[in-house]
């Protein structure tokens, strides 16, 4: 979502790179440049002024580091302040040392409550909490099935009105709490409904629904696309009901989520987790440092490599690096591998993590269904064919291709893919500093190696 | 260690892509029909009589087909007014300019801060900035409260041009679909609309195309219940595809002449999901001249990544026109301007509040005015 801001800065810092020295001058420019890709971006007019005041501040200011260029000090500069903005640390949930722990999720019409719900639930049940779900939502028609429906999908209880029975959310949120105890649950999830806030009435009953449960943790979901209205939303619901947290959702578009920035500016509260997708695993914890390395082209590494940790086989992974290194990587061993990349999720969001990639490739969408042909197209060979995939002729093209549902042109433009990568995957092992050797790719610099 | 295996992962990750996208680039420059999609709808008349698909419980709907529609839109009736209905919130709100008087630099400031909090945007703020600038130096106006009339003026011109109809045509099949990003608020303008149009005398059919959304057919359900109209619905998970299919054979089965398209909320920018979309569509237009509206549903608080949703739908799917949703908050929806400014494409109608017959017809002068409540 930060991905254009990051583009932005792209451009104002590769023409700074190109100058020697800053002047005040440069530093006015820079920052001009930064306030238009933050309003942009949504930023609150309010926010980007007191932003663009600290970053002026300190790059005018004495704090000049031998060790960085100009340029390298005014990233520093800005990715700090973003950092500063975004909030100091990565945000957990609070747990109350009284057991349940109850999470209440509030926001707009349309934010994705229900469906944080569900992924909150999803995740929590996953580090061994027991949940119980409540849907304090009865405004929305179907609301409550909505979330039942998730529920079933997590195999966790929904608790909620019966359903020819009244329609009292407070008393719904009461209750829930006798539930837990009786399902002997240890975290409660309240979905409230979607309200304006400035809807007297609804704001009043979700003070209500609040006073019934106590929530641990009070969560404001707000949508990444939001506008400047983000800050009133976030202070209204502050007032209210008090938060504790916010959750930023569909960060997955291209919105370039000012609104995150807005929020935590303005009602000083942490950004917790984000919503990065439409499937249930799609939610992540929020790190500020990584957003900000995000919002300026610097990829997100740390999230890569937490990912990476969990989904490879390290034995495997060296074995195969190893491999790689030698060119003796095949299809084979790039079937193991592809598998287990998959594991990490969405290929489309990891090449969005990932530092120094280009434009295009960042931007560029990739079908799952792709991978799942390349999957056929290579388990449709021989072993002997993926080790060594010159033995392929025409007639065993024809057979991977029923084999695999796909044509011999395909097959084709994937054998020869396949040899164009190992090419470049070998030099890019052996070389320090990995060039892709693809017209227009830029270096991948910032990669630790 | 983590080192080493996020270098490799990142190459791993990189030749996963670039076989599997160069694979798919690759497919779509010799298109060989790739299993699993349907061919183009054009050379197939009409889906030879339309093989009896279970269509899920089909909620029977009234048949009244009285139709006096007059050419386009219906006629004005007693509809709340979107002032009316901006007035309570917005009363606390002071207005944009502090300093009245003469015009200096922080005049032309406070007005440029005022069209970017009402998420109007940078570029399309400058350039109604600019143009304001040039008229005023023109008349030679030199007070604040003139210019913010001249702006208001500049404002409400460039919403002007567009048709604000929904078209219908007596005594054929139309069909509007409905579309946007998610949780703009679809389903619910849908039911609005389908209340207005019952009570006009239209024979109305839904069809719950959002087969994504847990229950999202379900609350489209409810809804035609409340409202008196038909509807088309598939299993959780099932081919949209199919229910667009259904609902308008179901509605020429039954002579109904509206049908309702609500479809799953995605993102822009997921390519596939909007391929997707464009099927929906051709599916539709198997019914040459049935589909009268392309609507972008498009959320008042939305900001600035409004205008890449417009662009994107409207390429996908040539949108329309655009709803307005949810403007009963302090959202001012000034993504709207850029988008009419940018892309051409008209506000047709606003949502306000949660009733059923919270519609308002959308007035360029009314709007432009509460953007400086």
């Amino acid at each position: 979502m930060f991905d254009a801001l990051s583009d932005r800065f792209d451009g104002i810092f590769t023409r700074l790179r190109s100058r020697g020295r800053l002047n005040e001058k440069d530093v006015d420019e820079i920052a001009r440049e930064i306030r238009l890709a933050l309003l942009e971006a949504d930023v609150n007019v309010k926010v980007v002024k007191g932003f663009i005041a600290r970053v002026k501040e300190r790059a005018n200011g004495a704090d000049v580091q031998k060790s960085l260029s100009p340029a390298q000090q005014v990233i520093k500069i800005v990715h700090e302040e973003l950092v500063n903005t975004l909030g100091g640390v990565s945000g957990k949930l609070e747990m109350s040392s009284k057991p349940p722990t109850v999470v209440m999720l509030a926001g707009l019409q349309g934010s994705g409550k229900t469906t944080a719900a569900g992924k909150l639930a999803r995740m929590l049940k996953s580090q061994g909490l027991g949940v119980l779900l409540v849907a304090a939502d009865l405004q929305r028609p179907a609301a409550v099935e909505q979330l039942r429906v998730l529920g079933r999908q997590l195999d966790l209880p929904v608790w909620s009105a019966p359903d020819d029975g009244p329609k009292d959310p407070v008393e719904v949120a009461r209750t829930s709490l006798d539930e837990a105890a009786r399902l002997g649950k240890n975290l409660v999830i309240v979905d409230t409904a979607g309200r304006l806030q400035v809807d007297t009435d609804l704001m009043d009953e979700l003070r209500r629904v609040r006073d019934a449960v106590k929530p641990t943790d009070t969560l404001l979901v707000v949508d990444a696309m939001t506008g400047q209205e983000a800050v009133n939303v976030a202070t209204a619901f502050d007032e209210a009901v008090g938060l504790d947290g916010v959750v930023l959702t569909k960060i997955d578009g291209d919105a370039r989520g000012g609104a995150a920035l807005s929020v935590k500016e303005v009602v000083g509260k942490p950004i917790l987790f984000v919503g990065t997708g439409e499937k249930l695993e799609d939610f992540e914890a929020f790190h500020p440092d990584r957003m900000a390395s995000r919002i300026l082209g610097m990829g997100d590494v740390l999230t890569l490599i937490e990912k990476a940790e969990a989904a490879f086989d390290v034995g495997e992974a060296a074995v195969a690096g190893e491999k790689l290194r030698k060119g003796q990587f095949t299809l084979e061993d790039f079937l193991d591998q592809m598998r287990q990349v998959r594991k990490m999720g969405p290929i489309g969001n990891l090449m969005k993590m990932m530092p120094g990639m280009p434009k295009e490739i960042r931007k560029a969408e990739i079908d799952e269904g792709e991978l799942g042909r390349v999957e056929a197209i290579i388990c449709s060979m021989t072993p002997a064919e993926r080790r060594d995939p010159s033995l392929i002729n025409g007639s065993r093209r024809v057979r991977i291709a029923k084999g695999s549902g796909t044509s011999t042109q395909e097959v084709n433009a994937m054998l020869k893919q396949f040899k164009q990568v190992q090419q470049m995957m070998r030099s890019m092992t052996q070389g320090k500093r990995m060039r892709l050797p693809v017209g227009g790719l830029g270096g991948m610099e910032g990669l630790p190696q | 260690m983590s080192t080493e295996l996020l270098v490799f992962a990142l190459i791993i990750v990189l030749a996963v892509v670039l076989i599997a996208g160069g694979l798919f680039l690759s497919r779509r420059g010799g298109r060989p029909t790739p299993p699993g999609e349907p061919p183009p709808p054009a050379p197939r008349l009409r889906a030879p009589e339309a093989p009896p698909r279970p269509t899920g419980p089909v909620v029977e709907a009234p048949l009244e087909v009285e139709l006096e529609a007059p050419e386009l839109e219906a006629p004005e009736r007693v509809r709340p007014r979107l002032r009316d209905r901006l007035g309570k919130t917005r009363a606390a709100f002071s207005g944009a300019l502090t300093r009245r008087g003469k015009i200096d630099p922080e005049t032309w400031d406070e007005l440029e801060e005022a069209l970017l909090l009402a998420d109007v945007g940078m570029p399309t703020t400058q350039r109604i900035l600019e143009d304001v600038k040039a008229r005023a130096a023109e008349e030679k106006a030199s007070d604040s409260e003139q210019v913010l009339e001249l702006l208001k003026a500049e404002l409400a011109l460039l919403l002007e041009p567009g048709d604000r109809s929904l078209r219908v045509n007596p005594g054929e099949l139309n069909v509007w679909m409905f579309v946007g990003v998610n949780g703009v608020g679809k389903t619910t303008t849908i039911a609005k609309l389908a209340q207005r149009e019952v009570d006009e005398g239209h024979s109305v059919v839904l069809a719950a195309a959002d087969t994504f959304r847990a229950a999202a057919a379900d609350q489209l359900g409810l809804w035609a219940e409340r409202a008196g109209a038909g509807l088309v619905r598939g299993q959780d998970g099932a081919d949209p595809g199919s229910v667009v299919f259904d609902a308008m054979s179901a509605a020429t089965n039954r002579g109904a002449d509206l049908v309702l398209v609500d479809t799953a909320g995605r993102l822009h920018t997921k390519v596939n999901l909007m391929e997707e979309l464009k099927k929906l569509r051709r599916i539709v237009d198997r019914t040459p001249g049935a589909l009268k509206e392309v609507l972008l549903v498009v959320d008042a608080t939305t900001g600035q990544n409004g205008l890449a949703q417009a662009r994107q739908f409207a390429e996908a799917v040539d949108v329309t026109g655009v709803v307005l949703t949810k403007l009963d908050g302090t959202a001012k929806g000034g993504i709207v301007l850029a988008i009419q400014a940018e892309i051409g494409l008209p506000v047709k109608v606003v949502g306000i509040g949660e009733g059923a017959d919270d519609l308002v017809v959308f007035d360029p002068a009314e709007f432009v005015d509460a953007l400086f409540d």
